[in-house]
């Protein structure tokens, strides 16, 4: 379970974010839309806790993990000691089957800047499912890719999303990805931005 | 056209062979070994050093120095250097003391260290270490603002402890930092421990350069000044440079 609430966020004088509360449930995948800009990802980096300067309160599981917008690999460790450096109790065994998951079982011993960015973001991927998550934060992370590479993505993760079922929050500026992947959809806007309920959410 | 040699070790031996040559030269012009000897008088008084051990000996001596003195500027300087580019308070405290440090000159510090601490080992250490961790810290410095912050929220999001977040986040970012700081630390380190040799020890390639020096003898102070520049191009391709090579791996894959 992810709960946040966050009263104010604020740069310097500019207020970016006011008044936001919200609930994750395990197994629930909450999507949030909003045009770029409007401050998603700070949402994001204060749920996940990266940012701790704010107003507010964030209640987060034991196990997060998160999927950023770039793959954030360790450029100068292979494919594999990506996994096992953040989830040393996975072992090279469990790195290896993690990457098969993903469908690159293959590429374990390669430097990430030997693989594609498609590549990248699946090792990302699986760096984040390999610690089983009990709380899951994705930040576009479909973003910049070309829409074939984008649509195994999106598969992949669903796939992943339902054997893990993690409590998901999911910000994106992609309506249909939020439609596809999401049980629940809420929509940020407003300057400061604060949470608009999606009226047509399923 | 295609006839200058491209290969750069052919470059590099071609190159010393020109220096080599212009010694020649230069010693027959001045047709007088008291002040420039041939090349090959060296050959001798070299190897009657070499079999006697004195030769081995004072490069012992200094070599340890080198090395105590570079292992304690490169740990002290990236601690320093991690510290004040990481904490913007740190650095406005520390920075004008690297100014000062940075400076004063080599002598200035080595007389100090000798008057205040004695003359023995410990000054001398002390002295060359002092000399060199103003400008170890100063690349670290460079080095530690530049970052990635998105591989540091990423380390904080999947909570990686702190050691191992310096052993694989953070030292793998400085290793180009530290390898530069390490190349030029090595060079400046040996001419200030020949420095702080010849000022106020009773061994080492310095304190033999300064007797030699009394006795103008030429051929001697090069034989021991080439011996010992020999001694660090072994250290520069049988370890900096392999160790660069190994830190960059990642990069030409």
């Amino acid at each position: 379970m992810i709960a946040a609430e966050i009263r104010a966020k604020s740069f310097g004088p500019a207020q970016v974010l006011r008044d936001i509360a919200l609930r994750v449930e395990t197994g629930e995948v909450l999507a949030i839309l909003g045009p770029s800009g409007i401050g998603k990802s700070t949402l994001l980096r204060i749920v996940a806790g990266i940012d701790g300067d704010f107003d507010g309160a964030v209640v987060r599981p034991e196990r997060l993990a998160m999927v950023f917008q770039e793959p954030t690999l360790l450029p100068w460790r292979t494919a594999a000691e990506n996994l096992t450096l953040v989830h040393p109790d996975l072992g090279r065994e469990g790195a290896l089957a993690a990457l098969a998951r993903v469908g690159i079982g293959d590429k374990a011993d390669l430097f990430p800047r030997q693989l594609s960015l498609g590549q990248q973001r699946r090792v990302a991927l699986a760096r984040a499912f390999a610690g089983d998550p009990e709380g899951l934060i994705l930040d576009e992370p479909f973003a910049s890719l070309d829409p074939d590479t984008a649509e195994e993505m999106l598969a992949l993760t669903e796939r992943l999303i339902a054997e893990a079922r993690p409590a998901t929050l999911f910000v994106t500026h992609s309506e249909a990805e939020a439609r596809r992947l999401a049980t629940r959809i809420l929509r940020l806007a407003g300057r400061p931005a604060t949470i608009a309920p999606d009226k047509e959410g399923r | 056209m295609s006839k200058a040699p491209t290969h750069p070790a052919t470059i590099r031996a071609l190159s010393l062979t020109a220096l080599l040559g212009l010694w020649v030269v230069a010693a027959a012009i001045s047709a007088d070994p008291m002040i420039l000897p041939q090349p090959w008088a060296l050959i001798g008084p070299f190897w009657k050093a070499v079999v006697s051990g004195t030769l081995p000996w004072h490069l012992w001596m200094t070599l340890t120095r080198v090395i105590w003195a570079f292992g304690l500027a490169m740990s002290l300087g990236l601690v320093l250097g991690l510290l004040m580019g990481r904490m913007p308070a740190v650095d406005r405290w520390l920075d004008p003391w690297l100014v000062v440090f940075l400076n004063l000159p080599a002598l200035v510090l080595i007389v100090l260290c000798y008057l205040w601490i004695g003359l023995n080992e410990t000054a001398a250490i002390a002295a060359v270490t002092l000399n060199k961790i103003p400008n170890v810290t100063t690349i670290i410095r460079e080095g530690a603002r530049a970052l990635d912050p998105g591989l540091a929220a990423m380390a904080q999001v999947f909570r990686m402890p702190p050691l191992r977040r310096l052993r694989h986040v953070v030292l793998p970012q400085l290793a180009p930092f530290i390898a530069g700081a390490a190349r030029s630390g090595i060079a400046v380190i040996w001419k200030i421990v020949l420095v702080v040799e010849f000022l106020g020890r009773s061994n080492g390639i310095g304190f033999q350069v300064h007797l030699y020096f009394q006795q103008f003898d030429v051929a001697m102070v090069l034989v021991y000044a080439l011996s010992f520049i020999a001694v660090m191009l072994l250290v520069e391709w049988l370890i900096l440079q392999p160790f660069e090579a190994r830190v960059r791996r990642w990069r030409g894959a």
